[in-house]
């Protein structure tokens, strides 16, 4: 397919708009050609998943946008920072390394990046509407612009994802267009009680499961009950999109493009469908825990990807009327707005009688934060508990938020939710 | 024999063939400090890349791996080339990055890879759009 610029795009490839707009759009146009775009279309924000540290070839390539004048130019937000990631035996960081790595941080800062430093921009200033065309990276974030808002991005990445906001510009292909957005597998809720209510657990599990069977294709669920709130559209997305690589989701009924069966297929219904039955929920529950119910417990992970405002607005609550005492840590990750907005209310007021760590700026499971490496660690995460041993060495217990709070406070893996 | 291919990262080079039966990510499949292939899961796991012309059926997993690709360029632990069955927008970048920062060329060529086998002889000479050539002698 022949690849074309407007323009103005040729304008800015030739250098017109300075040196970083041009080598940004050398960049685009490369990766649009690969992935088979016939041209390039605007867009009006973009999410950086680029303050990892991968080497020096990660800050070369920012310092060259520095150099070159580059800004981006639609609002831009940043992912956590983390000096070293998923695989800490891949980059054996000097203290010289270290510093780039920081470096990798403030020259983001330098380029009009907004440092946000979370994995959960949707829950800032900076979340798109529905429709938007955008450039996000990190893989939750992708899928929860897609699904849960309706704003249309592809999985972006190193590199790509700050080509687009510097050139505002991103391949017209993929997701950004209508026809790649419809279903194409589904998925349907069986044999489930009508008056069970919607547990965490099981939008996890859901999450687990789309995502190791869908492979590429665009999955729809069918039968889902209404989430208490969007965050457990957020867990059910991270679950997807950590088993698998789901970028976009439907659930009919509930997310903005699936208001019927019909619809999030395009009209045209799938050959065939996937069950999900109660006894498929508890085996992908069950492999996530690699621990027994009532073994010793060293912390609780909470807030994978970052905790919202709705949830500490469940927890504080919960946490007060369960009293877990300061035996086990309690570790939340949450972004940095959301934590100022809590201090400015007051919202935190007392919890220094539990033994609670505010984490922000990066997550428990891509760093050595925790105090202990050696036990098992609770979460009601998916993506943590799915993360964490391999990152870390830890042993996981997944649990609901109650059964969390209630094993740190029995100091051993206990559930109080039926 | 001669092939020709899709060209989409420029350069010209001449080495011997690794050719890879799986997709390989590289981040978290290769090790940037030797060049060598660390994937646990992957058949090709301890080959070496650096200064082969990798051939593969395609890319594979995180996007991390377009910035892997250019740190192995830079160390000198990469591959000399890269053809691939189906073109790969990871890599594709990669090499571009590389070549913009340090003048390091990696040339990726999209064609049939087919009777090609490790140890052969492989040219490549790619533009960087539209249409290159690969020029094959087998070991034997």
């Amino acid at each position: 397919m022949a690849f074309h610029l407007t323009a103005d795009e040729s304008a800015m490839l030739r250098g017109e708009s300075g040196a970083a707009v041009a080598f940004a759009m050398e960049i685009l146009s490369a990766f649009a050609r690969a992935v088979g775009a016939p041209s390039l279309l605007p867009i009006t924000r973009a999410h950086i998943d680029g303050c990892l540290y991968h080497g020096q070839a990660s800050l070369d390539f920012v310092e060259r946008m520095v150099a070159g004048g580059g800004r981006v130019r639609v609002p831009t937000t940043l992912n956590v920072g983390a000096v070293d990631l998923i695989h800490p035996e891949l980059v054996r960081l000097t203290e010289a390394e270290r510093a780039s790595a920081r470096r990798l941080m403030t020259a983001h800062e330098e380029l009009g990046c907004h440092p946000s430093f979370t994995c959960a921009p949707y829950q800032t200033r900076f979340r798109p509407a529905f429709g938007e065309q955008i450039a996000w990276g990190e893989s939750n974030a992708i899928v929860f612009a897609n699904s849960v808002i309706g704003a249309r991005t592809n999985r972006y990445g190193d590199f790509i994802d700050l080509c687009c906001a510097i050139a505002g510009r991103a391949p017209a292909w993929g997701l950004h267009l209508d026809g790649n957005r419809h279903g194409q597998v589904l998925f349907r809720l069986a044999g489930f009680g009508r008056s069970r209510p919607p547990t965490d657990a099981l939008f996890v599990a859901v999450g687990l499961l789309i995502g190791s069977l869908a492979g590429e294709r665009v999955p729809v669920i069918d039968g889902l009950p209404p989430p208490r709130t969007e965050d457990q559209l957020k867990a059910l997305g991270a679950a997807a999109a950590t088993s698998g690589s789901v970028a976009l989701f439907h659930a009919v009924g509930i997310t903005p493009e699936a208001p019927t069966l019909d619809t999030a297929f395009g009209g045209r219904m799938p050959a065939g469908s996937i069950e999900i039955r109660p006894a498929d929920i508890a085996r992908a529950l069950g492999q996530l825990s690699t621990v027994p119910d009532g073994s010793p417990i060293t912390a609780v992970c909470l807030g994978t990807p970052h905790f919202s405002r709705d949830e500490w607005a469940r927890f504080l609550p919960m946490l007060r009327a369960m009293t877990p005492g300061r035996s086990v840590p309690i570790y939340v990750n949450t972004g940095r707005a959301t934590l100022q907005a809590l201090e400015a209310e007051g919202a935190l007021k007392g919890v220094d009688e539990f033994n609670l760590r505010i984490v922000t700026d990066t997550c428990t499971y891509l760093t050595p934060i925790l105090e202990r490496m050696d036990g098992t660690v609770m979460t009601n995460s998916g993506k943590w508990a799915h993360y964490a041993p391999g990152n870390l060495g830890v042993k996981v217990a997944f649990g609901e938020l109650e059964d969390c709070i209630a094993s740190a406070a029995a100091g051993h893996v206990v559930r109080v939710t039926a | 024999m001669t092939r020709t291919a899709q060209s989409f990262a420029e350069g010209d080079a001449d080495a011997l063939a690794l050719v890879l039966s799986h997709p390989l990510s590289f981040w978290g499949g290769i090790d940037v400090e030797t060049g060598r292939i660390i994937d646990r899961s992957h058949p090709g796991r301890g080959q070496q890349v650096a200064g082969r012309i990798l051939v593969m059926p395609g890319g594979r997993g995180s996007s991390s791996s377009s910035a892997v690709l250019a740190e192995s360029l830079r160390r000198g632990t990469g591959p000399a080339g890269v053809v691939l069955a189906v073109p790969d927008p990871i890599l594709t970048v990669g090499a571009i990055v590389a070549q913009s920062l340090y003048g390091i060329r990696c040339p990726i060529l999209v064609c049939p890879i087919e009777g090609i086998r490790t140890g052969d002889r492989v040219h490549l000479s790619s533009p960087g759009t539209g249409t290159g050539h690969l020029e094959l002698t087998l070991a034997f």
